[in-house]
This record gives C-alpha cells, structure tokens and sequence, in this order.
C-alpha cells in the first residue's frame, strides 16, 4: 500500500498511526542487523507521536496529509535535541539546539520521525561506505553498496524499514542510491526545498528530497517539504508546485531528449555504462513514445565535463562550509596546548579520509597561485553546462538519461580508488551545477537481477511535467502509481 | 603568515603541496597519509585537467544556480534580547552542546603564548 493511501486509513480511523510505526519498528527490529540502514532509531518518541496522533484522530482532528506515516532523515538534517552526526565522529555528542525547516514542515503535516539514517562522511560518497558507523548494505544484495551519500535513507526504504525518507543530493546523492537500491528518488529545483538546518556540504549545489516506493509518494512528500522559507535566503519564494493533481495527466505532446553524452552513446558519449542499463533505458524512452511523447537522442555536449567542474567546485565549497568543525562549537574536541594544535588535533581524529581527501582538494583549488586554474575555470564550466542545458530545452521538455552509469557494485570495490568512485556520479552532477530538478525511477532490473534507474532530468521548475513522466515510467513496470483514488 | 618558500609551485600536485594544504587545512598527516592523499588527489586533478581542452575565454563565470541578489530582512531582533527566557534557554542550549564553555561563551585552549 502507498504511504499516499496509508495516510487516507489513519485520517479516517481505519488504522491507527501506532499500529503503522509498530509494523515498521518490528520491520526494523527484524532487518536493521543486516542492512545497517539507520544511525538512531528513534523508537520510544515515534510510538508517543503516533499516540498523540491517534488521540487527535479521535476526537475528529485531521493531523494532515502525511497523518501517522513513518518519515526516516538522512543524519544531517537538524533534530532539536536528538543528535545529528552527519556520519562522522567530529559531531560526537552533539545535539542540535533547533529543528530542520522540512523537520517543522513534516511535523506540521502530522508525519512520524522513525529515525536517523547512515550516509556518507559529510555527504561525500558514492556507496555509505564512508560513515564512521560503518557502511550501509543494499538490501536487494547485502554484498552490494546501496550507493551514496544518501544510502541509509534508499536504503531504509527498500527495505520496508519506512514507507518514506529525505536525502540530500550535492551531486546526485538522493537519485543514485535511489537507482542502486530500485526506489523512487528526487532531486527538487535548487531552492525549492529549504535548506535551514541542512548541514552544508557544498552550499550552492545541495538539495533536500524524498525517496519512496511510488512517483505519488514522493509527490506527496515533496508537496509538503517544499516552498519558501524565510530563513533560507536562496529559498525560492514561490509556492509548493502541485504535483500530486498532474501525475495521470500522461506525456501526449511533451519532447523528450535523451543525452547521448551521459547515457554513453553517439560518438561523444562517456564509457563505463553497462549494456544492460543502457537497454532499460532505450525500453523507457520507447514506453514514454508510446504513451505520446516525442522521444529522439540530443547532444548536451558540456555534461561530458561536469564532473571535472564538480570535483574543483564541491570540494572548494566544503573546504569552507566544514571550517567550523573546529573543536571550538560543536561535538568532538581533541585537547592541545594552544588553539591552534587543537583545532588541528581535533579535525585529525575527528574526519574520515574522504572528508580530508576533499577539503584538502578544495584548499588547493582555492590557493593562492591556482584559484584562477581550477576554481575560476570551473565556474565557467558551469556556465556552458547552464547554457547547453538551456540551448536543449529549447527543444524539449524533458531530457532523459541512466541514473548511474551501473547497477549497484560490491562493498569495497571502488573505496580504494576515489576517481573510480566519483565516476558513479557521471549522470547526476550536472543537474545540480545548473540547478535543475531531476529523479530517479526504478525501470527493471539489469543482467545481475539488480534494480536500473532511469533519470528524468527538466529545466527549473519543471518539477510537474518531471512527475507526470516519472508515473508514466513507473506505470510500465506496474509499480505503485494510480493508487491516488 | 606562511613563509613564501612554502608556498606551491605550479605543475603536477607534490607531496610537499599536499603537506601544505593539510596544514592550512588543520590537518596532521602521517607519512603513509600524506603519499597516500598525494597520489589519489594527483589522479583527481590530472582528470580535472580536462577542461584545459575548452575555450572558456569571455565566459562569465557562474557561482550560484539562482539569480539572487541579497536578501534582506528587517533589522529586528529575531530571536530575543539577553532579557528574554526563551533566548537565554537556546543560549543556554547552544554552550550545552559545545565542548567546554564559562559562562556564555565558548571556552578555548590559550591561542597566544601562556594559560593565565
């Protein structure tokens, strides 16, 4: 049953919240050891909140359209006073002294906080395997990554922990674990989705979504997180869009472009993408013409060079946003004769090698002598990324492409290599360098069994006719949509 | 300030360069770290050296995706004056969760020369 549905049951006194969150947590109780999905579970105030829930239900209150549904976040998004570790140890014992923006707005909309889920280091990852916890297994094959960072929460939803969790994406953090483990993940506007109380990774390029088991889950949950937020100054003030009213509106008449560059086809197509994933999408560009669409290949020829930009801009932005972990506020403190020896002490013990790896990266493209090399010629990158998108969707409505270039691969294969590991990102990063939304649909499975993504990308604020595609995609491979009435 | 003869020299990243941005960074590395992180931001640089091929002379450069100027909000006190219960309990919350702390500030190792 759809979370969509399930809230319908608990508005109108057909099932209890408590009885929802005790399935799940019995869900957890029974999987948790294999997947390691969550960071805390916050079971003792999600049965209080389902109780008070519940009362309010009886006394003929409406709690709001995510009534008693199990919501599970990704462990950087601020929770007064339940610790938030953004999977590292520099944020040891740290408790939060305010709530995220979309933890008041999930609240508010009568939803229940089951957990906090495992990610990678400060967001930077490919496969959850960078958490000082330990890494997260893919519970369609626990010798397998569930991808990254947002991997606890992909995975806490393939795993029937929670009907539903929010992730970041910097680079395609929400949409590649969503394709890696065969769940719906979306990737808003910038800006659509508030980010105060989201702990910054690359400020100019990170986005809160949802990931579900259905296009109309996520609908529903994006419709609620979403809209402008005074204390977010990159907010977009505008309204939430209408997603859940469009989706059986179907894709007669929208043009579709598929990008040769990121989906390893034509001549300037990337290597590295499997076979198998590249027939999943050829099946989903052929079901979105049969349901009306016009759907041809098209040259997006500066994609090719976004994850050469990515890599200078996200770590040069880390480098400063994660300054402050510096003993001195927060968490973890390594003490030392002078300031100084304990910032650096404390950093030293306090990050993973992934952390370090990327704000060293990030201190170097700054620095003085290669600002202009790599940082400046890196924001130009970006402008012909922004502008060849543009120049597309001149033409078309949406454009399409594999989420990741593979399906899920082992635990340990690429964590040596971080090239090798940034290469699963190919597809995702050049959403988020123009800023444009973009999800992920699980479309059938690859020659391993495992779960293919294909990503629907559209222009800025071009959320709805995304969705309306996303359901089209979804309704091919008898997933979940429809189930609105 | 830094010495200038430890400042980096253009060309392929160097074990010094890394010793360096580490330090700046407020990161101590052991030697196995620092020719280990050497190696693996080399391969990440010399991939990134692939938009040398582009002709990005004339571009503006794009630092944010919005088309935002600043945003202002009225000059009030948003959360409350040290007279207000409600902000001295978040005051109060924000030490809490802070390492070490002497009465409403934040309390550091000595940052020039002795302990008092």
């Amino acid at each position: 049953m759809s979370a969509f549905s399930l809230a319908g049951s608990v508005r109108s006194g057909e099932r209890t919240a408590r009885s929802i969150v005790e399935e799940h947590l019995a869900a957890i109780a029974d999987g948790e050891t294999e997947i390691n999905a969550f960071n805390l579970v916050m079971a003792d105030s999600a049965l209080e909140r389902a109780d008070r829930l519940d009362a309010l239900v009886a006394k003929g209150g409406d709690p709001g359209p995510l009534a008693g549904i199990p919501v599970a976040l990704k462990d950087n998004m601020c929770t007064r006073g339940v610790p938030t570790t953004c999977g590292s140890r520099i944020l040891d014992g740290w408790r939060p002294p305010y709530n995220a923006t979309v933890v008041e707005r999930l609240n508010d909309a009568g939803a229940v906080l089951l957990g906090k889920t495992n990610m990678d280091e400060f967001a930077m990852g490919s496969s959850t395997e960078n958490s000082a916890f330990g890494p997260t297994f893919n519970p369609c094959d626990t010798t397998r990554v569930p991808g990254g960072s947002s991997g606890g929460s992909a995975a806490a939803v393939a795993a029937g922990f929670t009907p539903l969790s929010l992730g970041s994406d910097t680079g395609g953090s929400i949409r590649q674990p969503a394709a890696l483990c065969g769940v719906v993940g979306v990737k808003p506007t910038y800006g659509r989705v508030s980010r105060y109380g989201l702990v910054a990774f690359a400020s100019s390029l990170d986005q809160i979504g949802p990931f579900a088991n259905s296009v109309v889950d996520a609908a529903m949950l994006l419709e609620v997180i979403a809209g402008h937020d005074p204390m977010d100054s990159t907010s977009i003030p505008a309204a939430a869009p209408d997603l859940l009213g469009v989706l059986d509106q179907g894709v007669e008449g929208l043009r579709v472009g598929i990008i040769e560059e990121i989906s390893g086809s034509g001549p300037t197509g990337l290597e590295g993408f499997s076979p198998d994933v590249q027939s999943r999408l050829a099946e989903a560009a052929e079901t979105l013409a049969a349901a009306g669409a016009t759907v041809e290949k098209t040259s997006v020829p500066s994609t090719v060079f976004g994850l050469s930009a990515y890599y200078v801009i996200a770590p040069a932005e880390a480098s400063s946003n994660l300054a402050r972990f510096d003993g001195v506020r927060f968490g973890l403190r390594v003490d030392a004769e002078n300031t100084v020896d304990m910032n650096a002490a404390t950093r030293t013990a306090g990050f993973g090698d992934e952390v370090k790896r990327r704000i060293m990266l990030g201190t170097y493209a700054l620095s003085a002598g290669y600002y202009d090399a790599y940082y400046g010629k890196s924001q130009k990158v970006r402008t012909l990324i922004v502008e060849d998108f543009a120049r597309a969707y001149g033409s078309y409505d949406l454009l399409l492409s594999p989420t990741a270039p593979t399906t899920a691969f082992p635990i340990g294969e690429k964590i040596d290599d971080p090239m090798l590991m940034y290469l699963s990102d190919v597809c995702t990063i050049p959403s988020n360098l123009a800023g444009h939304p973009a999800m992920s649909v699980p479309f059938g499975v690859g020659d391993d069994g495992l779960p293919v993504g294909v990503q629907v990308l559209a222009p800025a604020n071009g959320e709805a006719s995304m969705f309306r595609a996303a359901a089209v995609l979804e309704a091919a491979t008898g997933g979940l949509t429809g189930s609105t009435t | 300030m830094e010495p200038e003869a430890e400042m980096p020299t253009p060309g392929r990243i160097t074990r010094d360069d890394v010793a360096y941005v580490a330090r700046l960074a407020r990161l101590n590395l052991t030697d196995a770290e620092l020719e280990g992180f050497t190696g693996q931001l080399a391969d990440v640089l010399d991939h990134v050296a692939d938009i040398e091929a582009l002709a990005l002379d004339g571009v503006v450069p794009t630092s944010h995706p919005l088309p935002l100027s600043n945003v202002f909000r009225a000059d009030e006190p948003a959360v409350g004056s040290d007279d207000d219960a409600d902000h001295r309990l978040f005051c109060e919350e924000v030490l809490a969760a802070a390492p070490a702390f002497e009465e409403s500030r934040f309390r550091v190792p000595p940052v020039l020369g002795e302990a008092p």
